[in-house]
């Protein structure tokens, strides 16, 4: 049935965030902000002094007897199990004990009238440790014979004599850093205990089931009795899919110990120390390509660090692996990740999951073909990119292949060959002159598949109940960490019911409304939510058109529901009839479910159909360099990324602005340094640098592939847009390679390794001087 | 003792008997205001999801500007007006800045928000047609992890074509809140939570006084570091005593052949002195710290500190510039870079403070003050540098090249300045100076950058300073 009138806020209408102007007056609740229930108690954590160590004495009587101290919570005060892994492999400790496997561990918690009394017992405690060795990185624990954290993944096609067989042949090794979420919100878990086994928790969770699950099993209760709520989070970015479960945990535990509400919220410098960030990967390639620059095989080793445990190493590594061809074509491949264990915090999701780490592989692997045969490294980029039919490293085929069109769109927009003409002339008239600045500049792509590689998470739920007044309450399994989610898929349900957005309230997402949900990852949440909510809408529209058609004597064709619901000839207010319908004992709520079709895969084999489809997008960037220095500025950006079509492209155009923005600043100013002993010394703002306003692209041109339409059958025919941009940034990476490849007239590939700081950028400067 | 904290928090009176010389701004808005839309992201002045307004008298003025709440004692809040994002929207709806941070949608998870908007609102209220560099330096203050700024600096310059300045809440205040402010008593004002003490002198003297009675207390000026022996280290600095207010250290003359300025000057009020006399610092000035941290922080502070990172040490000693310590004995002067001994040891007494900074005016040196860190703005020291070179136009008759970040202490580069002194100014003598320099220091390798690359940066900033002075291509600028 075709709607005539679109409603307000209807799908692919650029309205703003539903909670914009909350956020700009300050009324936007987040955890930290909600109204406690009297007698609320503060939880602190002590934590870890030594990267790797047996407690030998663990004397906390100055803790339990400081002021305004309730309680203390060690390892043996967990009911149910001490482990919040959440892959089953039991490696995750709530609290660690008798071992410590990284500087920051938890150790024990600090229940008290305050925060700040919680914070400073913390510091009472008195431990000894028998210190025992350790290794930090992925090559110092490859070196310690430290293992796996978990199964690692070959990914094999073809035959790899072409490696050997290939007319040309080149290896290298890419170091590439990790990166810290820097979500502005930090972790933070308020528990509020009930009645029996009850505990209901507020925090800043991706995952609520996960944190369900996890509280439960720790509490030793059924997952029933734990209710999980978030409204919003200040940002997420992957920090928050299974980082928060420790938090919460140690929270519900107090609350059911005290049998008194309990906030736990970690200062900046503990969130840093305790939680897991962005893996960082020593990567060893091997590559065969011939002398047009086509590439014949590739072969590479993966190794990640870790950290303490598991976590979702596997399938982040996993992941880095699915993503380490980008774009590109190789004919003959074989890929190997290498989980590394480390004595480091353990390592987890961010944005991109691994695959920036893959794609930033490949695009190191055109570049040096391109340095050794004198090309522009575009013209390399785009002969081997990827042509429908080809499979992929996993076989998967490519079918909705689309970056030749955004090559050739953004290289026009961009001007990128008279541009890039211009920075070798600059190059050169600097180099005959003595000037001090270089210039680079880079067109690189980015393809990424879509859907979580663990099936079973592709599914998802809705309720939508429409109230006799004719108001409308959405919930889903979603979660709002500023990507607008609540926003589309409500854009999403106005437009199923032809009513004003304005009429529908969306709530927070609670594990009471919509059970058994995955975490909002993976770029996952509008394709999943927006279709679980759709087959809600489908079920109240034929619901309310039969009622209609029965009660008017007319065939459901003649009635349409909207906010003026028409039947034949006859017009009736939304609100009206939604009264008529109520009083007819009509149902008017409904779950709705969806579950993404056609993937498969399996992990045993390498082989199957992991995703859905693929988002595509370029990015074309010019920096400046002050080679004095090694400082830069990005000169200019232009990108061009394809969203499908947009469910907001307001709101999606900000997701590529951001996710550019934080790629770049993985790969320029934010670097991650632990000392000697294991202590991360880059653990706040202050010493650790995301990127400034002033740091953006002095021009900064961002547009969506208006003219695409996702080929399967997507919620509204888009894309899911929140992780792929955030790999368009190594155009800056390689811009930056560009500018200090002058210094040795491009024979060679500076191959600087991310991120490139300004000290990284001079040191490779003053290396080919 | 007895006493009572007196400031003006948004349309309400604040008197406050009881209160800790360690509890911050941001906890009593959030904590016992309620006051929630101010936010904590980091707890040491960097994220700046907790700016607020402060208004203070400023000779006699009302001026507002940017602040971190986080690390703001409460205590150092008498006699100021306290601004919350809560303040801004009135009776007829968003306020011009909100408004136009909604349109460009410059939110997306909305934590930082209510912090730029109040750093925007800073900016909108001081400079109603900002420039880009305008926009970008009142911005650097503040972390967005989501949007990349763009949608955020459309809507600074959205807001200032909308204008309405002449109707803001607090230009139609401004008349009243300044008469509250000006008939606050000026008298030493002593509040305390049990042992913990805070303490305002009344004035300069009484300040000389309170130090004479407390001779370790904890003077206080901007907290832009204290604030984080607090919130980071848990440290008590009880009694500690504040100074920001004191109007007698805020004092700047201009004499003939000196400027002094008043130890409780901060960076950001003293921004057009720099302007004026030493234009060739104005981009190294607009690198300390944030905006936030450039409203609060000291440069008597700064030097106090003793900090080998402290970016005003370098430019101050390689200026010349002297200092005037007081104590109730009476005062002392000594030169800036006698005052730094060794690491965390400066020639302080019990009982002294610093007053007054004096830099002498010569207008025929050569001066140049460069800084590299990892990230541009809002970066600590990686390497600093600050020159001041005489010549009598082919001869260097004097070198004064002072360094941060590659000691224990600020420091002059003896054997650089050496390679200088009394040769050609030539591009042959800096490349020689570079060279030499390489005996000068043995710096540090950590978290900011390794030994290796601070002594490269060393040796570039004297090839840097003939490329500048000899009129070449010799850096980098984001904004022409």
């Amino acid at each position: 049935m075709k709607q005539d009138v679109i409603a307000r806020g209807a799908a692919h209408s650029s309205i703003i965030h539903d909670s914009a102007e909350k956020h700009v007056t300050g009324q936007a609740d987040y955890t930290d902000d909600l109204t406690l229930p009297e007698g609320t108690l503060h939880a602190y954590l002590g934590l870890s002094t030594v990267a790797h160590g047996r407690i030998s004495r663990m004397d906390l009587d100055a803790v339990r007897k400081a002021s305004g101290v309730h309680l203390v919570l060690t390892a043996d005060d967990i009911p149910g199990v001490n482990d919040i892994s959440p892959n089953g492999l039991h490696d995750d400790p709530v609290f660690a004990f008798p071992e410590v496997q990284f500087h920051g561990q938890p150790i024990f918690a600090v229940i008290a009238e305050t925060r700040d009394q919680a914070r400073r017992a913390c510091k009472l405690a008195k431990l000894d440790y028998e210190e025992l060795p350790f290794a930090l990185d992925a090559m110092a624990a490859r070196d310690a014979g430290m293992g796996y954290v978990t199964k690692p993944l070959t990914l094999s096609r073809g035959d790899m004599a072409a490696l050997d067989a290939a007319p040309r042949r080149l290896d290298g090794r890419l170091t590439v850093g990790g990166q810290e979420h820097f979500y502005l919100e930090s972790q933070i878990a308020l528990a509020i205990p009930g009645e029996d086994d009850e505990v209901v928790l507020h925090t800043s969770t991706q995952h609520p089931t996960e944190v369900q699950h996890m509280v439960a099993h720790v509490l030793h209760v059924p997952a029933n009795a734990v209710v999980v709520n978030v409204r919003r989070m200040g940002g997420g970015f992957g920090g928050k899919e299974t980082q928060m479960n420790l938090f919460c945990c140690v929270a519900a535990l107090a609350a059911k110990r005290l049998k008194r509400a309990v906030k736990l919220r970690p200062d900046r410098d503990d969130d840093f120390a305790i939680t897991g960030k962005r893996h960082d990967f020593v990567i060893d390639y091997d590559v065969g390509y011939d002398d047009t620059g086509r590439i014949h095989a590739v072969s590479g080793d993966f190794y990640a660090r870790c950290g303490f445990s598991a976590d979702l190493s596997g399938p982040v590594t996993d992941r880095a692996l699915f993503h380490a061809d980008n774009a590109y074509y190789y004919p003959a491949v074989e890929l190997r990740s290498h989980p590394m264990k480390t004595n480091t915090c353990s390592n987890t999701a961010f944005r991109g999951f691994g695959g920036p780490q893959g794609v930033i592989m490949a695009e190191r692997v055109v570049e040096d073909i391109a340095y050794a045969l004198g090309r522009d490294p575009l013209e390399i980029r785009k002969l081997n990119l990827y042509e429908n039919g080809q499979l992929t490293p996993y076989h998967q085929e490519v079918e909705d292949q689309i970056l030749p069109r955004i090559f050739e769109e953004l290289e026009a927009s961009s001007d990128y060959h008279a541009r890039r003409q211009a920075v070798l002339d600059f190059n050169a008239r600097a180099k005959s002159m003595g000037g001090t600045i270089r210039k680079g500049i880079a067109l690189t792509p980015v393809k990424f598949g879509i859907s979580f590689t663990a099936t079973w998470f592709n599914q998802a739920g809705a309720l939508i109940h429409i109230y006799s007044d004719g108001s409308v309450h959405l919930n889903h399994g979603g979660t709002e960490m500023g990507q607008g989610l609540n926003t589309k898929v409500a854009q999403v349900v106005a437009e199923a019911l032809g009513i004003d957005i304005a009429r529908i309230r969306i709530t927070r997402t609670t594990t009471e409304k919509v059970p058994n949900t995955s975490a909002t990852a993976a770029s996952s949440g509008s394709d999943l939510n927006g279709m679980a909510a759709l087959d809600a809408c489908r079920q109240l529209t034929q619901r309310l058109t039969a009622f209609a058609a029965e009660a008017k004597g007319l065939t459901p064709d003649d009635i349409q529901i909207g906010e003026t619901v028409r039947m034949g000839g006859e017009d009736m207010p939304f609100a009206d009839f939604i009264k008529t319908a109520y009083i007819a004992r009509i149902q008017l709520s409904a779950a709705g479910f969806y579950k993404t079709p056609k993937i498969h895969w399996n992990r045993e084999t390498g082989r199957g159909r992991p995703f859905y489809y693929y988002a595509y997008g370029a990015a074309c960037a010019e920096v400046s360099v002050d080679t004095l220095t090694g400082e830069y500025v990005i000169e200019r950006a232009d990108v061009l990324h394809d969203v499908g079509r947009s469910l907001n492209p307001a709101l999606d155009k900000g997701q590529v602005e951001g996710a550019f923005v934080q790629g770049t600043g993985w790969l320029t100013t934010e670097e991650l340094w632990w000392d000697k002993q294991g202590r991360l010394r880059t653990h706040a703002p202050s010493t650790y640098k995301i990127p400034l306003a002033s740091d953006r692209p002095k021009i900064f041109n961002v547009d969506l592939a208006d003219w695409s339409v996702n080929r399967e059958n997507t919620i509204k025919r888009s894309k899911a847009v929140g992780e792929p941009p955030f790999m368009l940034g190594i155009s800056v990476f390689q811009a930056l390679n560009m500018a200090v490849a002058s210094f040795n007239g491009y024979r060679a590939n500076p191959r600087i390794d991310a991120p490139a700081t300004p000290e990284r950028v001079l040191m490779a400067i003053e290396a080919l001087r | 003792m007895g006493g009572t904290i007196r400031f003006l928090l948004n349309d309400t009176e604040i008197s406050l008997t009881e209160a800790g010389s360690r509890d911050t701004l941001l906890d009593f808005l959030r904590l016992n205001r309620r006051l929630t839309g101010t936010k904590e992201g980091c707890a040491e002045g960097d994220c700046g999801a907790c700016t607020v307004l402060v208004g203070r008298l400023h000779h006699g003025r009302l001026h507002y500007e940017p602040i971190n709440a986080c690390i703001r004692f409460l205590a150092s809040c008498h006699g100021c007006h306290v601004v919350t994002v809560e303040h801004l929207r009135g009776p007829q709806g968003l306020h011009p800045v909100q408004a136009a941070m909604v349109e460009h949608h410059g939110s997306q998870c909305g934590f930082c928000t209510p912090g730029f908007v109040m750093a925007l609102y800073g900016l909108w209220m001081q400079n109603p047609r900002p420039d880009m560099l305008a926009v970008e330096t009142a911005l650097q203050g503040n972390l967005c992890r989501c949007t990349g700024y763009e949608p955020i600096v459309k809507a600074a310059f959205a807001a200032s074509q909308a204008g309405g300045q002449n109707f803001d809440a607090l230009t139609v205040e401004r008349d009243r809140v300044t008469a509250w402010l000006a008939d606050l008593p000026r008298q030493r004002v002593t509040v305390s939570r049990g042992d913990d003490r805070a303490i305002l002198p009344a004035d300069a003297a009484d300040l000389a006084q309170v130090l004479a009675e407390n001779p370790k207390a904890t003077i206080v000026a901007g907290a832009t570091d204290v604030g984080l022996w607090v919130t980071k280290f848990l440290r008590d600095i009880s009694p500690a005593v504040f100074i920001g207010h004191l109007q007698d250290l805020k004092h700047i003359q201009i004499t003939p052949g000196q400027i002094s300025i008043g130890a409780g000057v901060t960076y950001s009020e003293f921004e057009p002195f720099i302007l004026q006399h030493f234009p060739e610092a104005l981009d190294y000035w607009r690198r300390i710290g944030g905006w936030q941290v450039r409203n609060a922080g000291t440069i008597g502070g700064n030097v106090a500190n003793g900090s080998p990172i402290g970016e005003t040490p370098p430019l101050l000693i390689a200026l010349g510039a002297t200092m005037t310590l007081c104590s109730a004995a009476g005062t002392r002067d000594i030169a800036v870079e006698d005052f730094f001994i060794d690491y965390g040891k400066q020639d302080r007494r019990p009982g002294e403070f610093v007053q007054a900074i004096h830099v002498p005016l010569r207008g025929d040196a050569r001066i140049a003050a460069y800084k590299v860190s990892k990230r541009h703005h809002a970066d600590i020291t990686a390497s600093a540098a600050a020159f001041h070179i005489e010549t009598d136009g082919a001869t260097i008759t004097d070198a004064r090249v002072a360094f941060g970040g590659m000691a224990a202490t600020p420091k002059r580069a003896a054997n650089a300045e050496a390679a200088l002194r009394g040769q050609p100014f030539s591009a042959e003598t800096f490349e020689a100076a570079a060279h030499a320099v390489a005996n000068d220091f043995t710096p540090l390798s950590d978290w900011r950058a390794s030994a290796e690359y601070r002594q490269t940066l060393a040796a570039n900033f004297f090839r840097r300073f003939w490329l500048e002075q000899s009129g070449q291509d010799h850096r980098l600028r984001r904004v022409e």
